[in-house]
């Protein structure tokens, strides 16, 4: 190793980051006009797609950075949808607000919630929050209010405070969903940009060492199952806007927020903003692939999922990184060192 | 009275948590597989009973002749060809693997049998029952489960302190890789271990079939109450696991005495109690 070295530069941005923002902003323009040229079933597709990214980038932050391996986010799920069906029907609230205030709501039941849950580590945390998840399930079937064990549905006139019309309507729903999509998946990129995220990073890698070196895991890992817990809930919220009713089952189902939710995850890559979009994308293709044969597409994702964590436990996106070193999401930094005689010849 | 009426009921119905627990505390305690599919494992060897019945016309007792064997081969062949290679690496391959094999179980279940009820039908002794002095009935199939989760932990309980196998068990749990250098196969072992636990797992599966109806979807709440029970006893103590089912029991009992919607939700929040207040559970025995 020479010394003779002109400049060292850190650099965040990369080529293939600056092309792939271009690009990106190329298709989010595509789908925000989906409403006038797609038809209603494309923005229900394209909806459940979008929200099934937010809740895997969210899973992935919790476990895959910060180490909080939860079975149990489905419990903000349906907190969040809950909350949305019982302000707008029961307080009469404007439903807009009521899907604002389900995401905090959810967060400040995280509180209390993460008091108990984080005295447990590893596998009795994950079996632990799985059961917070089925309290909360078995109280919504025993509150009369709340709809008890049929649940609640989504009058016509709080879908009229939307729009009277139904293109429209779904228009609107269709556009609040990706928002919110765009929104969880930008606050997860930002977050890891920040200084936290150089500790969810270190963390992520070795909590032992990233303590030694002066990192506050607990506090980190408190902030991170708050703010994850805020965004689940203002997701769920918005899946059961879309789906118009909700009931124990269908709101706190472990399968469908969270076990699918994993598989994404693990098949796109854990660890990596760019992996649970290419879970979501597998997943979505096997469903609508095998749509003709029940749910035989849920065997094919799990096989594919244990396939991967045995074979490429790093997931399909770290397979990519190990062999083209591509990073299109720059949350990472990279030293440029810029030796003598390249800089001479200049 | 009613007192001691919950106390003995809840004690019989945490003989049945119990007995849904072995397995999962074997697995846990010997290899320290999480494994997520265990309720569905009880579920599936009912299912098993159940054409074991329907072709041989056996009683659903006797159908164990075939189910403990068959789930064995199914337990060793699974840890020796997928889960034993994902022990190596923290909670999250065994937790990935396990769910796997949880929906693979549930949604083959669903498309193979149809999302019906089902039942093993056995006769009188389901609905029999003992009338005790005091005025209160204790039913008889309550009493035998709680027999036999009684009888399988003892039965463990001989295997671990008496004969060879048991104390290659208790070594790679203390320590696996010192058990490895004193020529112990741990990869052959923890395939017999969890063999041994599917074994149980059958007699649950058996049980839990004559009880209640069972469908492809009443795996992960068998799972859970499992847990529950292992949890709150302490890893790696099975007597620990027995009490642990007892706890709970007793917990549901006074819950559904209260009101009978409350039962399961008395049990979790009893739970979350002695977790939040005892994190290692009430007889810990196995280091996390």
């Amino acid at each position: 190793m020479d010394a003779a070295v002109e400049s060292v530069r850190v650099e965040r941005a990369t080529k293939a980051s600056r092309v792939f923002a271009v690009l990106a902003a190329l298709a989010l323009a595509a789908l925000i006009s989906l409403p006038w040229w797609g038809d209603a079933g494309d923005m229900r597709l394209i909806a459940e797609m979008a929200y099934y990214v937010a809740l895997a980038q969210l899973w992935n932050l919790l476990a895959g950075y910060a180490g909080l391996v939860s079975v149990g986010q489905q419990a903000y799920v349906g907190l969040g949808g809950y909350m949305l069906f019982y302000l707008t029907g029961v307080w009469n609230m404007n439903v807009y607000a009521a899907a604002l205030i389900a995401g905090p709501f959810a967060g400040l039941v995280a509180i209390p919630v993460s008091f108990a849950v984080f005295r447990l580590r590893g596998a009795y945390f994950a079996i632990g929050t799985w059961v917070v998840s089925e309290v909360f399930a078995l109280l919504a079937s025993l509150i009369a209010v709340l709809g008890a064990g049929s649940g609640l549905s989504l009058t016509v006139p709080i879908l009229q405070e939307i729009s009277t019309h139904r293109d429209t309507r779904d228009a609107i729903l269709y556009l609040m969903t990706l928002g919110a999509s765009l929104f969880v998946t930008g606050i997860v990129y930002l977050l890891l940009r920040s200084r936290h995220g150089l500790a969810l990073t270190a963390i992520r890698d070795s909590e032992p060492a990233s303590a030694s070196l002066g990192v506050n895991t607990f506090g980190t890992k408190f902030i991170i199952y708050i703010a994850t817990a805020t965004c689940t809930g203002l997701i769920g919220a918005l899946i059961f806007l879309q789906k118009l009713r909700i009931s124990p089952e269908a709101g706190f189902s472990i399968n469908d927020w969270t076990v699918v939710v994993i598989f994404m995850v693990v098949i796109g890559g854990i660890g990596t903003i760019e992996g649970p979009f290419i879970g979501m994308l597998i997943f979505i293709f096997l469903r609508e692939w095998l749509a003709d044969y029940g749910t035989y597409y849920l065997i094919l994702l799990g096989l594919i999922a244990i396939v991967i964590m045995l074979k490429a436990p790093s997931g399909i996106w770290g397979w990519v990184i190990q062999r083209y070193d591509l990073q299109l999401f720059p949350v990472g930094r990279r030293l440029v060192l810029r030796p003598l005689e390249k800089a001479a010849k200049r | 009275m009613q007192w001691i009426n919950i106390l003995v009921q809840g004690s019989l119905l945490g003989g049945f948590y119990a007995l849904f627990a072995i397995g999962l505390s074997m697995s846990f305690g010997i290899m320290r597989l999480v494994n997520i599919a265990h309720g569905d494992f009880i579920v599936l060897s009912a299912y098993v009973g159940m054409i074991a019945v329907d072709a041989t016309g056996l009683n659903p007792f006797l159908s164990l002749i075939i189910v403990m064997p068959a789930m064995f081969l199914l337990g060793y062949a699974l840890q020796r060809g997928l889960l034993n290679f994902t022990l190596s690496g923290g909670l999250l391959p065994p937790l990935l693997v396990t769910f796997g094999i949880s929906v693979i179980i549930q949604n083959g279940l669903l498309q193979g049998f149809g999302a019906y009820d089902h039942r093993l039908k056995e006769g009188a002794i389901e609905t029999a029952s003992l009338h005790l002095p005091g005025g209160f009935d204790v039913g008889v199939f309550p009493l035998l489960v709680f027999a036999v989760a009684v009888a399988s932990i003892g039965s463990l309980q001989v295997l671990f302190y008496w004969t060879r196998l048991g104390r290659a068990f208790r070594a790679v749990s203390d320590d696996a890789d010192t058990a490895e250098l004193m020529g112990i196969d741990n990869r052959k072992l923890y395939a017999v271990a969890f063999g041994i636990a599917m074994v149980f797992t059958a007699i649950a599966g058996i049980l839990f079939g004559i009880r209640t109806i069972f469908d492809p979807a009443a795996g992960p709440i068998r799972l859970i109450l499992a847990f529950e029970a292992v949890i709150i006893g302490g890893l790696g103590s099975l007597w620990g696991t027995l009490i642990g089912g007892m706890v709970l029991g007793i917990a549901q009992e006074i819950g559904a005495a209260l009101n009978p919607n409350w039962q399961i939700l008395a049990g979790h929040v009893a739970f979350l109690a002695l977790l939040i207040m005892r994190p290692s559970g009430l007889f810990p025995r196995t280091r996390d």
